[in-house]
């Protein structure tokens, strides 16, 4: 079946057949086939449906910029993957292909409607459309572009492969492995430098391996490449990636490569990566990418069948695949000619050679003659005919008439219109590009970075050229890295300078406004496209793009970009440069998520902290919940029991006699010194000098802006150390702020910081009979009312290991903070629930901890507060030291704003119906009958069901909320509006009677 | 990923190892109670927003832990010089020397 492919031609190794499917059927190919070229084998041009218009797609190139022939690709489940191309996807036995968007099949595809419905898809459609009523958009518009547009179906499963991730040196990074980039790495390489060659293909030689008619230092091209390739191989000091693509160019020559390492293979051992990210740090770069045929602009360019003159070169040089019977040639460039040639020596009958040109080189039309093929110069092509399929086009003079025009029947229609250097990485390296005006391409001109470009990216055509400029490259790299490097001399023949011209869209003598020439065929934006958005009033090319959609699809515009901003130059008359090349982003292709993600999915996406009590607290059936990075048990429910139950169970338990609670995950930071007292006395509100050792105070921090940033407790062991808490989250932003204030505000302070969080457990024990349990475990610390009263701090043992024991209480009950070192906290808290079974004691998570504090008041730094409040808004005003000269954020509570007395405090809710419990966030309006938008004064911002009180209680900010104590307020939900009354905060035992009970 | 020179391990190293800390050389003031509504307001809120030339603060937050002052081109990105926390901004012989 394979009648397209010519044997004894191209670089497929026959002896390995493979079998692949495309749409259900089965194809033959050959190791080192593209999917591509081995579907072109068998006479395959249709491969899929484009996105707008649905018109049917064969393939435009050989590489990696194809815009056309997208096809979803199935390695097997949960290895499914839409959008790749198929010129770049090399067969593997037993690999599975299908075509994508299009219904029922890509033969008869009901979306080619589309293409009839031609004008309503135009220009900015999806922006106009947006404008239609709302009621059309949802009823009628999105279900229809939801059903049909859009690219490949996304996977459904988890991917089950693994990704990697390096970091790398290297003294020259070469991207592109064509004759410039091996000529570069084979001088870097002799120097001694330690280099690395990447290339997107399996095989290092870019063009060397479609381009054959070069012979270098009297071998032919492909014996110089297996000669180039084998001493690269052989130095210890360069390392070959083929199948890496670099995908972007950051500051200071940190480039990112993405190597494909599995899906070449029909299997792969256990525990291969896929693939793998490379991270590279280089001295020097050598950009040696090459360059990219550009399509030439007429009415029908698109038929499967139009391809890149050069994209046929590739498939019959490499692949050995002629890519029709009956080619034509169209262009403006002497490459197509050499397609033609090299097509024609194959033995395929090209039908003629169309040159936009009015003169060509001699030497070309001669070749042409000798080979029989009928060339027209100053002709142009007006159009296509064949449905799924190139079956004809018709050409005529520039200058003739309409009589004059010829159809020529064809399979294939090969177009050139020059080429454009692969300028992405470059421009990433923020590298400024030059317009030349002769040749109509944008040039690399200064580099930013510590980089070169050499070869076809340079804008240099011609063999000799290319190889001469890549060893100079080379060589001044090696040099710039410090070793020591000399040119080689190469002696090219057949060498042919290759000129060509720009142009816009071919000449016709049809309306070009009712012709489909496309600029970029994935987005399906034509010429006319660009002209109706300038007439719309777009001058900018960004915004052109983006009303138009040009250069925006997966493919970035590889083929579009320059001829979509030729056409919008023409159409506001202004000079290229001056309308501008729109910004080229990374990755140069498109890179799978897994690349980027690595090793960092799954188990080792984030962090998580535990507690050295938290295998217990699993082991006994605690539900968890994430707060910052730790996981915190949430409730501990007995079997039967709900959320609601287990939490009424754990508050009532407390309350009553006893609960035991892990509290390890308060920050915790050790303050030592002999200014400790001072610089506390400067960072937080509270004054710290007179606090005398064994006791402990709450101390509130505030940013400079006078808002609260955090709060805890703080015990002063001796005058000279103090044992600080912060809050689970804060913890670290809080050890932050006090070394910026230490060592850029107040550097005289002799004092050190030291975060202790994770060398403590934090046992709370809290309840009534919470001294009952500790007393007879506690060593060296007199537990007595009077020695130790609430809030206090002892150092002493506790069954049998050091504890620094806090008496303190975030429950309003008779509360203890047993501190021991981390690794006795797990014994230390099974001994605490043994003994405490007489009492009952009952352990509990962070939601009953949340009841307890918010029935006594007590806030939440971050959920109760929001960054906006101060401590009189918070009703915290109690915690500032007014006779202090000065701490963080004195200042700002003293600005006009922060007096006003319509500021939001915080204050209490309870619900008119005791049994409702209000949302946490819910917003509170104090007129309910006002029209929507209703006036917003406050939110909800903690509410739970108090078991103690037999209701619901709230906490929430409320504007002026401390002169409206008794005053209804409205929450206003999506079943009902609620009423509340406000109140103070503290609900319950406001004489605080229960703290020493 | 940009690399940072700390100027107190004399070290370069890779911006991962940093946190930003916002502009430099805004001295709060000695005395701030003794400031106008306006003057703390200066301190607190009003930033220069360079385009251009930048000084900022930056942390060794993954390494030694000092706070430094950088000076930034905020157009290209790049570091012209870091130095050492209470030292003065850079003249322009300085800058210009570090960026040749
Ligand atoms: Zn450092």
């Amino acid at each position: 079946m394979s009648t397209f492919r010519i044997p004894g031609k191209g670089r497929v190794d026959p002896s390995k057949p493979v079998q692949f499917t495309f749409n259900d059927k089965t194809y033959d190919g050959f190791e080192g086939d593209t999917v591509a070229s081995a579907l072109l084998a068998s006479g395959q041009h249709l491969v899929g449906r484009s996105f707008k218009y649905h018109r049917p797609r064969g393939f435009l190139s050989a590489g990696s910029e194809e815009p056309n022939a997208l096809l979803g690709i199935d390695h097997g489940p949960g290895r499914v993957e839409p959008n790749s191309r198929a010129t770049v996807v090399e067969i593997s036995q037993g690999l599975k292909t299908i075509s994508q968007n299009h219904w029922p099949s890509l033969e008869r595809d009901v979306g080619a409607i589309n293409d009839v419905l031609y004008m309503l898809f135009s220009a900015g459609f999806y922006y106009k459309t947006f404008m239609w009523p709302k009621s059309f958009w949802n009823k009628v518009y999105e279900p229809i572009i939801r059903g049909t547009a859009g690219l490949g179906k996304s996977p459904t499963l988890p991917d089950p492969d693994i990704y990697s991730s390096r970091f790398a040196h290297c003294d020259v990074l070469v991207v592109g492995a064509g004759p410039a980039g091996l000529a570069a790495a084979l001088e870097a390489g002799r120097s001694g430098a330690k280099v690395l060659l990447v290339d997107e293909q399996a095989e290092l030689g870019g063009s060397l391996l479609s381009e054959t008619d070069g012979g270098i230092d009297g071998l032919t091209g492909w014996a110089w490449l297996k000669a180039s390739v084998d001493e690269l191989a052989g130095m210890a000091n360069v390392t070959l990636l083929p199948r890496t693509t670099a995908i972007g160019y950051y500051h200071q020559n940190f480039v990112g490569l993405c190597q494909r390492i599995t899906d070449h293979l029909a299997s792969a051992p256990e525990g291969t990566p896929r693939e793998r990210m490379w991270k590279v740090r280089a001295k020097q770069v050598v950009l040696a990418q090459g360059a990219i045929e550009k399509p030439l602009v007429f009415d029908g360019n698109d038929r499967p069948g139009v391809m890149l003159a050069s994209a046929a070169r590739t498939y019959l040089n490499r692949y050995g695949v002629k890519v029709g019977a009956s080619p034509v040639v169209v262009t403006t460039h002497d490459s197509a000619w050499l397609a033609a040639f090299d097509l024609a020596r194959a033995g395929v009958k090209v039908v003629a050679i169309i040159d936009i040109r009015p003169i060509v080189p001699a030497h070309l039309t001669a070749s042409a003659s000798a080979l029989g093929i009928e060339v027209l110069t100053s002709w142009t092509v007006t159009g296509t005919k064949g449905r799924l399929r190139i079956s004809s086009l018709r050409a005529k003079p520039i200058h003739g008439s309409a009589a004059q025009a010829r159809e020529f029947a064809c399979d294939t229609l090969l177009m050139s219109g020059g080429w454009n250097p692969t300028l992405h990485l470059f421009s990433h390296s923020q590298g400024k590009l030059e317009w030349r005006e002769d040749a109509q391409v944008f040039l690399p001109s200064k580099h930013v970075e510590q980089s070169r470009c050499a070869g076809a990216g340079n804008g240099d055509f011609g063999l000799a050229r290319v190889l001469a400029e890549g060893a100079e490259a080379g060589v001044d790299a090696a040099m710039d890295a410090g070793f020591t490097a000399k040119a080689s001399i190469y002696a090219v023949n057949d060498e042919l300078d290759m000129t060509g011209i720009s142009s816009r869209e071919l000449p016709t003598d049809r309306n070009a406004d009712t012709a489909k020439a496309f600029i970029d065929f994935q987005n399906d934006v034509t010429a006319k496209d660009i002209r109706l958005a300038v007439r719309e009033g777009f001058k900018s090319i960004e915004h052109i793009k983006r009303y138009t959609t040009t250069g925006m699809a997966t493919d970035q515009g590889k083929t579009s970009n320059i001829n979509g901003l030729a056409i919008a130059a023409d159409a506001v008359q202004r000079p290229v440069p001056s309308v501008g090349l729109t910004t080229f982003r990374p990755p140069y292709t498109p890179t799978t998520f897994g690349a980027f993600a690595g090793y960092n999915r799954g188990r080792l996406f984030d962090v998580t902290r535990k507690t050295s009590i938290d295998a217990w607290a699993e082991e006994h059936g605690a539900v968890f919940e994430p707060v910052a990075l730790w996981r915190r048990a949430w409730y501990f429910p007995k079997p039967g029991e709900d959320m609601h139950a287990a939490v009424a169970r754990e508050c009532k338990a407390t309350r009553d006699s006893l609960g035991i609670f892990d509290a390890s995950t308060l920050g915790k930071i050790e303050i030592v010194g002999p200014d400790a007292a001072e610089f506390l006395n400067r960072m937080y509100t509270n004054p710290w000098s007179k606090l005398q050792p064994g006791r402990c105070r709450y101390g509130v921090l505030l940013g400079e802006d006078g808002f609260i940033r955090d709060d805890g407790v703080i015990g002063r062991l001796t005058h000279d150390r103090f044992h600080v808490t912060t809050t689970t989250g804060g913890a670290a932003r809080v050890l932050n702020m006090m070394e910026d204030y230490l060592q850029t505000e107040f550097p005289d302070l002799k004092v050190w910081l030291t975060s202790t969080t994770e060398q403590w457990s934090v046992i709370a024990i809290n309840g009534p009979n919470a001294r009952n349990l500790l007393a007879p475990l506690v060593e060296g610390i007199d537990l007595s009312e009077e020695a130790f009263p609430h809030m206090s701090v002892g150092v002493g043992r506790i069954c049998g290991v050091p504890t620094r024991l806090f008496r303190m209480s975030f429950s309003g009950e008779r509360g203890y903070e047993v501190n021991v070192p981390a690794r006795y906290g797990r014994a230390v808290w099974e001994k605490l629930i043994a003994e405490g079974q007489a009492y009952g004691v009952t352990p509990y998570g962070t939601e009953t901890m949340h009841v307890l504090r918010a029935e006594k008041g007590y806030i939440i730094v971050g959920q109760d507060t929001d960054g906006t409040l101060t401590p009189d808004d918070a009703g915290l005003g109690w915690a500032i030291g007014k006779a202090k000269p000065d701490f963080v954020g004195k200042r700002s509570l003293a600005r006009p704003d922060m007096l006003k007395t319509d500021r939001k405090h915080l204050v209490g809710l309870l619900t008119a119906d005791p049994k409702v419990v209000l949302e946490e966030g819910a917003q509170i309006v104090l007129d309910p009958n006002q029209s929507v938008p209703m006036t917003m004064v406050g939110h909800v911002t903690s509410s739970y069901w108090s078991v103690a009180l037999g209701r619901s209680i709230a906490l929430a900010v409320i504007e002026g909320g401390n002169g409206r104590m008794g005053e209804t307020v409205h929450i206003p939900m999506p079943d009902g509006t609620l009423q509340a009354e406000v109140t103070g905060t503290v609900f319950l035992d406001p004489e605080n009677t229960r703290l020493s009970a | 990923m940009l690399l940072i020179r700390c100027p107190y391990c004399a070290a370069e190293r890779p911006e991962l190892e940093f946190t930003y800390g916002g502009e430099a050389h805004i001295v709060r003031p000695q005395n701030p109670s003794s400031t106008t509504d306006d003057e703390w307001r200066d301190f607190l809120y009003i930033r220069s927003n360079a385009r251009g030339i930048h000084y900022e603060r930056w942390r060794h937050m993954h390494g030694c832990g000092r706070f430094f002052n950088a000076v930034r081109d905020t157009v290209t990105d790049k570091f012209v010089m870091t130095y050492k926390a209470g030292l003065p901004r850079p003249d322009q012989a300085e800058l210009e020397a570090a960026r040749s």
